[in-house]
């Protein structure tokens, strides 16, 4: 099988999920869909890892995981602290700046 | 005594100071105070006067240095004031004639509700007034200048209520700023060419400039004189600045501001001796301006109008004698005091008649006031007596002196400059029986008003006569309004404003033959005008002889016309030159034709230019960012999706050149 | 580490270095899963389907992750990801309201064509810039795993020497972000709270509804908290509902069928009892 395989599926996942990012408007499903994109990196990281036979490719993926993990954290007090005020979790809706 | 100079002109200041920063707290007595400063003033003139005449005639001459103004390394700028003959007469007149005046307008402004304001405004124009006769330096006259110039702007508008009183002291400002402007180009002048302001020193050093130079400042100042003294061809604000109220129109219009050019012509005598063209330009001013103001005073029917072309005229007398050199300096000055004592009298008596007739100003709306008014028309008619030259009074001495000198001045000239005074002469006799006349004589055409009264030829109604012709215009109708209302019940005017027109009177009467008691005024103003007695190619003899006659034929001329024959309350269409001379001989259309209207094309066109060009240029650049940020706005939709969509589109054409790039 | 462990590792670190078959049908089988996932989270009205379709496609993903010799990666991503991320999610989507489904149409005008357009051109650069990528053949994690005596003791060994700073900061990071994450949702509460007593002593003073609320759903047939009881006129009280499902306008009306039946009841009751008109409530 072709290494560049998991390339093109990491290439795959990542452009449903930026899609994703696009035409969601409920926030929640966004950040799914920005963890998607996230997995796809880190299954490159992992498949150049094992191309290159070096252990670096997979601690990024680890940093990789861990700064998703706060983002998704913090991401979703934020989405919480919305909901609250606005009673929505539409991302259009969170539109006061615009004229 | 020096100390006593700045005194003099502190006083009157401290009054405009008070009154004008005291507030309501003064109203009921600051009349009062404005008087007693200047009253003040008068008195230490007067203890000044005694200390000069108690001293030789080189020594007669004071200094008082209060402190530098402007003390740079090349120009000395001193508030320094000199006390010499001849500007000790003027204080005389100044604070003599102002008192009078203060203490006549106690009683005219009784009831106006700002009195105190316009005394403030009184004292204000009263030092400005000496601060400009005293100053040693011609830029401290200049800020005299100014001083009074504001004073006079204040004072014209001072019912300022009334568009008419507005515009008219608009007008006299702007025309003042025309005259100012040759004052001040004249002191740079001076500057550059002596290094200097002070009197003494530019007068000294005058002979040593270039004669170019020189005529340029005398032209200068006489550019500035005619400013002032309304002259031609600044003379047209002065009938509109009859807005004013009478007491400044007898003070500040008639017996000392409007001299102020005669002054400065008088004071700058050596710059005019070594610059004989600007000499001549001067006599060629004041003859015209004299003939001039004759024939406007001729057809006249407001009365205030009237006195103030004659006062125009007058002062053309004087500037010619002061354009004549040292033969009629003194002269000048003579007429000048003596003009001041007649005039302030003939306009106080002009207030009193208003006073006394609802403020009606329509000579021909009077009639037959002498037994209404005894002691208005006494006094009236002895002022009248005295401007006509009626041998024995004021004027005829000093006006007799001006035409003497006049034909002195040499061939063909002096017979030009003679025949002009003549005639100014017999116009004067003229057009001062007219008034005396229409005002005291003949039937009482204010008993049989028409109810409607058809509107004054004064007034005639054209678009394009200048600032002053519209506000003019309302003044009059207002006036009209305010007459049809009821029958005016002359009365005489009170004690507090007959007892200044008595003095003024006393004065009018005594004044010119006291000083011409063994040529007293001449010798007392010999030191500083210089002086040369006059060598008329005809015996002096025949020349008052002659004067006397042509005044005689005036008066004539004039009750024939006014005297014999009842006059009608609404004016005849007149004669071409009647027409003219109502509508001040066309200045006012001239000005508006010459300058005015050049003016406002220029500025509409900038305007235009303004607005398409300019404005053009910055509203086109402005309206095509508005475009298109109205363009680039709609991608700002606040979305966070839309941006995202950029960003992302963002991302994939950086992807797309990287592998670009590589793929190169 | 034991020797038996050692040995595991470095067979799987030389199946890593080559592709077999069976790895083949592995990647296309959970391949299709994965990208069936991805497109379920992109195209599922309901977040929490979304969310399980993510969740699918993660453990996809930590299978790949195993394959390729990431032991530890593989773990984690169960855990921390399918595990702790995931369930944050559904728990943020329980907070939120998990019953709604979203809206698929498109509301901003162009949208979704501008996103499908970027999406493709993304996809189609990346695929074509893997395809001209030289890569070569996978070297395998076997010589990198044995270094330090296995996957999970060699990435100890790089995380804690080469990289141990961006690892405490990482670490930093996540504090601030649990710290950060509490401070948003915390609420201060800015009076104190009434106690019931008060409360009871309040409504005493008031001077209103001293007994407990009517009940409501006299008439209901299934559900009836949302359906208001009605007086003995007929007509629906609105003080039998809830406040919430009041504010929530999530009331139940009442049909003026049920109503009409109320009305007949009580004539056929005062028909029996024989009284007249004007005794009738």
């Amino acid at each position: 099988m072709n290494p560049a395989n998991y390339l093109y599926l990491a290439a795959l996942l990542f452009t449903i999920g930026a899609f994703g990012v696009l035409i969601r408007r409920n926030a929640i499903v966004v950040f799914m869909c920005i963890e998607l994109m996230l997995n796809a990196a880190n299954l490159t990281l992992v498949a150049f890892s094992r191309m290159h036979g070096n252990l670096d490719g997979q601690i990024m993926a680890f940093f990789v995981m861990v700064v998703a993990a706060a983002e998704v954290v913090v991401g979703l007090a934020i989405i919480v602290m919305l909901y609250r005020s606005r009673h929505s979790a539409s991302v259009d809706d969170a539109s006061l700046m615009k004229l | 005594m020096e100390s006593l100079i700045g005194l003099l002109v502190a006083a009157p200041l401290l009054g405009a100071a008070v009154l004008l920063c005291g507030g309501r707290r003064l109203d009921r007595a600051g009349h009062w105070l404005g008087t007693a400063l200047a009253a003040v003033s008068f008195a230490l003139g007067a203890v000044l006067f005694f200390d000069m005449l108690g001293r030789s005639g080189g020594e007669r001459t004071l200094h008082q240095h209060l402190f530098s103004w402007i003390p740079v390394e090349g120009f000395q700028a001193d508030v320094a004031f000199r006390l010499d003959q001849l500007s000790m007469t003027f204080v005389l007149l100044i604070t003599g004639v102002g008192t009078l005046i203060h203490l006549y307008s106690v009683g005219y402004m009784e009831h106006d509700a700002r009195r105190r304001r316009f005394f403030g405004y009184l004292n204000l124009f009263l030092a400005a007034m000496l601060l400009l006769v005293l100053a040693d330096n011609y830029l401290l006259l200049y800020v005299g200048w100014e001083g009074v110039g504001l004073a006079s702007f204040l004072l014209i508008g001072f019912w300022q209520h009334k568009p008419s009183a507005a515009a008219a002291a608009k007008k006299a400002f702007l025309v003042n700023r025309v005259g100012d402007a040759g004052l001040a180009i004249a002191i740079f002048l001076m500057f550059t060419t002596f290094g200097t302001f002070a009197f003494g020193e530019v007068l000294a050093a005058a002979d040593g400039a270039g004669e170019g130079t020189l005529t340029a400042i005398g032209l200068m100042l006489l550019l500035a004189a005619c400013g002032k003294s309304a002259q031609v061809p600044l003379q047209s604000w002065l009938g509109d600045a009859m807005e004013g109220p009478t007491p400044v129109s007898a003070l500040i219009h008639a017996a000392t501001m409007v001299t102020a050019g005669v002054y400065l012509i008088t004071r700058s005598g050596a710059i005019y001796d070594a610059a004989p063209n600007a000499q001549t330009v001067v006599v060629i001013v004041g003859a015209v301006t004299l003939l001039f103001g004759a024939i406007v005073g001729c057809a006249k029917d407001d009365i205030k109008k009237a006195l103030a072309a004659s006062t125009m005229s007058q002062i053309g007398y004087m500037v010619l004698a002061a354009g004549l050199g040292p033969i009629g300096y003194a002269f000048a000055i003579m007429h000048l005091v003596t003009h001041g004592f007649f005039k302030a009298g003939l306009f106080l008596g002009a207030g009193s008649v208003m006073h006394g007739m609802n403020d009606e100003v329509n000579m021909r709306k009077y009639g037959g006031l002498r037994r209404h008014m005894p002691i208005t028309f006494v006094t009236f008619g002895l002022g009248y007596l005295a401007i006509i030259g009626f041998p024995g009074l004021s004027g005829f001495f000093s006006k007799d002196l001006i035409i003497e000198a006049a034909f002195s001045a040499g061939g063909v000239r002096g017979w030009v400059l003679g025949g002009a005074t003549l005639l100014g002469a017999a116009l004067t006799a003229y057009y001062m029986t007219r008034v005396m006349l229409l005002t005291f004589f003949g039937e009482e055409r204010w008993r049989h008003r028409p109810t409607a009264t058809p509107a004054e030829p004064d007034v005639e109604p054209a678009a394009g006569r200048g600032a002053a012709a519209p506000g003019r215009a309302s003044g009059q109708t207002a006036g009209q309004a305010a007459g049809a209302a009821a029958e005016p019940h002359p009365h005489e005017s009170p004690r507090v404003m007959t007892l200044p027109m008595i003095v003024l009177a006393f004065g009018s009467v005594f004044a010119g033959g006291l000083f011409n008691w063994g040529e007293a005024f001449v010798h007392w103003l010999e030191p500083v005008t210089r002086f040369e007695h006059p060598h008329p190619p005809l015996p002096i003899p025949v020349i008052t002889g002659a004067t006397v006659a042509v005044m005689l034929l005036g008066v004539g001329l004039a009750w024939l016309q006014y005297g014999r024959r009842p006059v009608p309350v609404t004016a005849p269409r007149g004669s071409l030159l009647t027409r003219a001379a109502r509508r001040d001989l066309f200045q006012d259309d001239f000005n508006h034709a010459a300058f005015v209207s050049g003016g406002q094309h220029l500025t509409r066109s900038l305007v235009y230019l303004d607005h398409t060009v300019v404005d053009g240029a910055v509203n086109g650049t402005a309206a095509a960012f508005g475009g298109l940020s109205g363009r680039l706005r709609k991608v700002q939709n606040g979305f966070a999706r839309s941006y995202a969509v950029s960003m992302f589109g963002g991302a994939a054409v950086l992807v797309a050149a990287t592998l670009l790039m590589r793929a190169v | 580490m034991s020797g038996a462990l050692t040995t595991t590792d470095a067979a799987a670190g030389l199946l890593a270095a080559a592709t077999s078959t069976g790895e083949a049908v592995q990647f296309y089988a959970l391949g299709a899963v994965a990208v069936a996932g991805a497109l379920g989270t992109v195209a599922l009205r309901r977040a929490v389907h979304s969310a399980l379709c993510l969740a699918a496609t993660m453990v996809v993903l930590a299978v790949f992750y195993l394959a390729n010799g990431a032991y530890f990666l593989g773990v984690v991503q169960i855990v921390v990801y399918t595990g702790a991320v995931m369930m944050l999610f559904l728990f943020v989507l329980m907070l939120v309201g998990v019953s709604t489904a979203d809206s698929l149409k498109e509301t901003l005008k162009g949208q979704r064509w501008l996103a499908a357009a970027c999406a493709l051109g993304l996809g189609i650069l990346l695929v074509g810039g893997i395809g001209q990528a030289a890569l070569g053949t996978f070297t395998g994690m076997g010589a990198a795993n044995a270094q330090y005596g296995g996957n999970v003791p060699g990435i100890a060994e790089r995380l804690f020497t080469e990289y141990v700073v961006a690892f405490e900061v990482t670490g930093a990071l996540l504090t601030i972000a649990a710290v950060g994450a509490t401070l948003l949702t915390h609420r201060e509460r800015i009076e104190k709270a009434t106690s019931q007593r008060e409360q009871a002593e309040e409504r005493v003073r008031a001077g209103r509804h001293l007994p407990p609320l009517p009940a409501p759903g006299v008439y209901a047939r299934h559900n009836a908290v949302d359906r208001p009881g009605l007086l003995p006129d007929g007509t629906p009280s609105e003080l039998t509902v809830s406040d919430t499902l009041q504010r929530r306008g999530q009331v139940r009306e009442v049909a003026s069928k049920e109503l009409a039946e109320v009305a007949a009841t009580e004539k056929r009751t005062a028909d029996y009892h024989g009284r007249g008109q004007e005794e009738r409530p």
